[in-house]
């Protein structure tokens, strides 16, 4: 008798993955639905359908103002914490050093402190060092918890690809900084750039650090948090909200593309 | 061979931390050679070789290369070029970028570093894989790319790190002829680094045997597997069966041993190192031990044994032999020249061991 094995049944490990995004998006999707809705409640039944949040988020400057800073501050962050990840990374993974492992954990350490101590404790620094509070500290203080992360990510992929591919370009004449950019940067691209996506999506959406060490310059969620207290600014929020949605759908899109046409890099065994 | 050293180890030493990787090597590689620094891993060959490219620094002595001291000269200035052992072929680039890759700052046009390009593709055998991306490439592939890449830069010496270890037996065995011929062909030194004693033999013009970090001998290879001068390099390049002895008299020439299981034996000198009563090896290789499977009548020059378990290796068999002075069986090695099933007839039949007096090597005991 011919037995059917793959007739579709509906099985344990199916439903669950439904039920498990269902969970996760089902409250998202929420934000552009109440986005386009004419009315200044949240609250079912909709009424119709407006772009007039949409219109009012282009018009606020001062949610610009906040947005504009959260990208300068996650730029800055990115891009700074990616190259000191970079360069922690290849003196970890490539030198011989004394007390590597220590080292390491102990620049770790912002990624096991709750936030909210990281943040008295910097609050206290600054201010006894009479800083005045602004986007610098706000940004120092996301460097300092980024950093870890781009050296999770970049000690990963260095490890991943072989120390005598390095070797081989200096071997056939290149100066340490022409091999690395002729062999190093171009394979570890991909973690790279995930670095630089992670960090700026950290520094970006960070409530607690700004909260402590902004001046009345806000950021983007510090600006959101405040805007709370006045519901007819909420839709213009949530339509916000939307947009966000929306591009980081395509900048994860894009970073995802390419990863993958990036180089396929071989797990080499030990010598 | 002239003398005309391309590189030259003078007292070099390098230790990692407590152990000493290379210990006072002194070492001369003669224009035009193909040579082997052969040895079990963690003797230090691979150290010595990566002194050379320059990714290890010597804690005392000196190199040249060239009749040129190189100790100050980072490894992208220095005239050799390395295979390494795991090929190390730039994973984003394709064959012809991996082999232009040290060519940048060659100063040929773009037109003349592609007939270059070609005329080394050409010379591995790779026509048309310019295109080929490292993963596209199998494991014989890479090994042709990484010496195109190293060999279109015109070294002065190129070095080789286990070039063949990667590779499965029948490829390897292919790769060993190609690269004696590719050797003789572009003209080049090459040095190379292998634990493998076959591979050495098969390719090196001269092989230096190492052990912790010391050189042990230098020599052709028949001379080490012929004449070895230690019971180390005796035991490390194929089989040895070591018979302790004791000179008994040494004069006119000629060398009297005793020994338990050979008996007395008397040998030519070859030179005057042995006095009387000093302690020996006389050691012969197996396959010089001529096996008779009934009683000769002459019993000069032949111990009787009985055999214990045997291998069949198809070309030779192996068998081990007791003998009634010693505990540790020796090793003969049997040509199968007939086509036979069962030549030997099983564990404990009566063999008679035969040898010739100049199949006798004699080596220092302490």
């Amino acid at each position: 008798m011919k037995m059917n094995y793959h007739s579709w049944k509906p099985d344990g490990l199916l439903i669950y993955a439904v039920l498990y995004l269902t969970f996760i998006y089902l409250p998202v999707l929420f934000l552009p639905l109440f986005s386009f809705n004419n009315s200044t409640y949240i609250t079912f039944p909709l009424k119709d359908f407006t772009l007039k949040w949409y219109d009012k988020m282009i018009n606020s400057s001062d949610m610009h103002h906040a947005l504009f800073n959260s990208i300068k501050v996650g730029l800055a962050v990115a891009i700074l914490s990616t190259i000191f990840g970079l360069l922690a990374a290849k003196a970890v993974t490539r030198y011989r050093l004394k007390g590597r492992g220590s080292l390491v954990s102990f620049i770790m350490i912002p990624l096991v402190i709750p936030e909210i101590i990281l943040a008295i404790s910097l609050l206290i620094l600054v201010s006894q060092a009479k800083i005045p509070l602004s986007l610098w500290t706000v940004g120092f203080s996301h460097l300092l918890l980024c950093i870890p992360f781009s050296m999770l990510i970049l000690i990963s992929r260095m490890e991943g690809f072989d120390k005598s591919l390095e070797e081989a370009a200096m071997d056939l004449g290149e100066n340490a900084w022409i091999t690395f950019w002729r062999v190093t940067f171009p394979i570890v691209l991909p973690g790279i750039v995930a670095s630089l996506l992670l960090t700026f999506t950290i520094s970006f959406d960070e409530f607690v650090l700004a909260f402590f060490l902004s001046s009345t310059d806000p950021t983007l969620p510090i600006y959101i948090w405040s805007s709370l207290r006045f519901p007819t600014k909420i839709p213009a929020i949530l339509a916000l909200g939307a947009s966000i949605f929306v591009i980081s759908f395509f900048v994860v899109s894009f970073a995802e593309w390419l990863r993958r046409r990036g180089v396929k890099v071989e797990p080499t065994s030990g010598i | 061979m002239s003398q005309d050293p391309i590189i030259s180890f003078n007292n070099v030493s390098k230790s990692f931390g407590d152990v000493k990787a290379v210990n006072a090597v002194n070492l001369e590689i003669q224009r035009g050679e193909f040579f082997a620094l052969l040895g079990p891993s963690g003797c230090g060959k691979t150290t010595l070789l990566r002194m050379v490219a320059g990714f290890e620094i010597p804690d005392s002595g000196e190199i040249s290369i060239d009749h040129q001291l190189i100790s100050g000269t980072p490894p992208n200035l220095r005239p050799v070029n390395m295979v390494f052992q795991n090929y190390a072929i730039f994973p984003h680039m394709d064959v012809r970028g991996n082999i232009a890759f040290g060519m940048r700052k060659s100063g040929l046009s773009k037109s003349e570093l592609n007939r270059r390009i070609d005329e080394t593709l050409e010379l591995i055998k790779l026509q048309g894989y310019g295109k080929r991306r490292a993963e596209e490439l199998s494991g014989g592939q890479r090994q042709r790319v990484a010496l195109a890449r190293a060999l279109i830069k015109q070294p002065k010496v190129l070095l080789l790190d286990e070039p063949l270890g990667a590779l499965d037996k029948k490829l390897r065995e292919q790769m060993q002829i190609e690269l004696r011929l590719l050797q003789q062909q572009v003209g080049i030194t090459f040095l190379f680094v292998t634990h493998d004693q076959e591979e050495a033999l098969t390719l090196s013009d001269r092989i230096a045997v190492m052990s912790e970090g010391h050189i042990m001998e230098i020599a052709s290879p028949a001379q080490l597997y012929e004449n070895p001068s230690s019971r180390f390099v005796a035991d490390f390049i194929g089989s040895m069966n070591f018979f302790p002895g004791k000179v008994t008299k040494a004069e006119n020439g000629k060398l009297s041993i005793s020994t338990d299981s050979m008996g007395e034996i008397e040998i030519p000198a070859l030179n005057s190192e042995y006095a009387e009563r000093s302690r020996v090896w006389v050691a012969i290789r197996p396959e010089k031990l001529k096996p008779l499977f009934s009683e000769p009548k002459d019993f000069s020059n032949v111990m009787q044994g009985a055999i214990g378990p045997s291998a069949y290796l198809g070309d030779r068999s192996h068998f081990y032999v007791h003998l009634s002075k010693r505990e540790e069986p020796i090793l003969v090695a049997l040509q199968n020249l007939e086509r036979s099933i069962d030549m030997l007839s099983g564990p404990n039949q009566k063999v008679w061991l035969q040898w010739s007096t100049e199949a006798l090597v004699v080596l220092p005991r302490d």
